[in-house]
């Protein structure tokens, strides 16, 4: 397969372009809410909100299997040009991100069946536990739910702020390798 | 004037049935499931005491009772455990104990049994209808069963709590009860 050329059309297929942003709302929907909710006192609201966070977060690391087998089946658009270290960290800060869509949510499960509330998939399906019920467990496992999710948030930040450098600085056309619309 | 406590005490204890079964709280347990959102979530009773009167053979004569603590209830986790004491759930402070006790019990043969009874928790009462199968090695005996039970009948859950598509209302008591001193079934 030849390489084609750089241009401001070579996008991502469809299918990726659709995940891209769909998983972007939802992880950042997610983590909102784990943000805010174990701040909140007991309630039917937080209880809620726990629930509705990890069923986002069982949905998230499915989609993201699904990203993870499409993106591995169809090339990306080749790299727009530019410095090799920038390129080298763009693809790092990828494959970090790759690694975290499926870590925070696997950790975020243990900690879950660990402390004893296994999940029911939106009310309806129960998903198995892969760690014991124990108390102990569930707290050495909590702070990494959390601290990985922080690092998604960061590396996050970065992969927003390198595409609106390439944007508004380098004027690149980057960004619409990933834009929805007609080709 | 010690003489008629004496007696007293003596016909208290003669009118003690001979039957009367010994709970080994130790490898014993009362536990409860609710839903929540689906999810279902165990705590259990950590402090009750039981009265035990069978004799398998003559088992409409039999008598159970048990009285529960509410306030020894967990679940393991701190969040929901300090919630328990609290006026919409068990208020412990007016109501610190629950109770059970029969009104009528029936060997339904192969050491499964029929107890009825009333059930009280937080100021109401409720018929229950608990099936109990026992099972014996030596002179142990294990009772075990579950019934279920509608939190609201009882006012388990009030007010924001009292949404029962957040947690359901149908509650599972779940209990094994060791026994010594049990006639075979």
């Amino acid at each position: 397969m030849s390489h084609p050329a750089p241009t401001a059309t070579a996008r991502y297929t469809a299918p990726a372009i659709a995940l891209h942003w769909l998983l972007a709302l939802m992880i950042v929907g997610a983590f909102g809410v784990g943000v805010y909710m174990h701040e909140l006192p007991m309630s039917p609201t937080r209880l809620k909100l726990y629930n509705w966070h990890k069923w986002a977060g069982v949905t998230i690391l499915a989609l993201s299997a699904l990203r993870l087998l499409w993106r591995l089946a169809h090339r990306p658009p080749a790299d727009v040009a530019m410095p090799g270290w920038q390129a080298t960290a763009a693809h790092a800060t990828h494959v970090a991100l790759y690694a975290l869509f499926f870590i925070v949510p696997l950790v975020g499960w243990a900690y879950s069946s660990a402390a004893g509330f296994p999940i029911v998939w939106f009310g309806v399906l129960p998903l198995p536990d892969f760690v014991p019920v124990d108390k102990a467990l569930a707290e050495a496992i909590k702070p990494w739910h959390e601290r990985s999710a922080m690092l998604m948030a960061a590396l996050v930040l970065l992969h927003v702020a390198g595409a609106l450098k390439h944007q508004f600085v380098d004027r690149d056309g980057l960004i619409d390798r990933m834009r929805f619309g007609r080709r | 004037m010690f003489r008629p406590v004496l007696a007293a005490a003596a016909a208290a204890a003669f009118a003690l049935p001979a039957a009367a079964q010994q709970v080994l709280p130790a490898q014993s347990e009362i536990a409860f499931v609710t839903k929540q959102m689906g999810v279902p979530v165990e705590g259990r009773f950590k402090q009750w005491t039981a009265q035990i009167t069978l004799d398998p053979k003559k088992a409409d004569a039999g008598k159970v009772a048990f009285t529960i603590q509410t306030g020894s209830a967990a679940f393991g986790s701190p969040e929901t455990d300090a919630e328990v004491p609290k006026a919409a759930w068990f208020n412990t402070a007016k109501f610190p104990q629950a109770s059970f006790a029969s009104t009528a019990v029936k060997a339904l043969g192969g050491g499964r049994f029929e107890v009825r009874g009333k059930l009280s928790v937080k100021g109401s009462t409720q018929d229950v209808v608990v099936p109990v199968a026992v099972t014996q090695a030596g002179p142990a005996s294990t009772a075990t069963g579950s019934f279920v039970i509608k939190r609201l009948d009882f006012k388990i859950g009030e007010g924001e709590w009292a949404d029962t598509s957040m947690v359901a209302n149908e509650v599972t008591v779940k209990f094994k009860l060791a026994l010594t001193g049990l006639a075979p079934v």
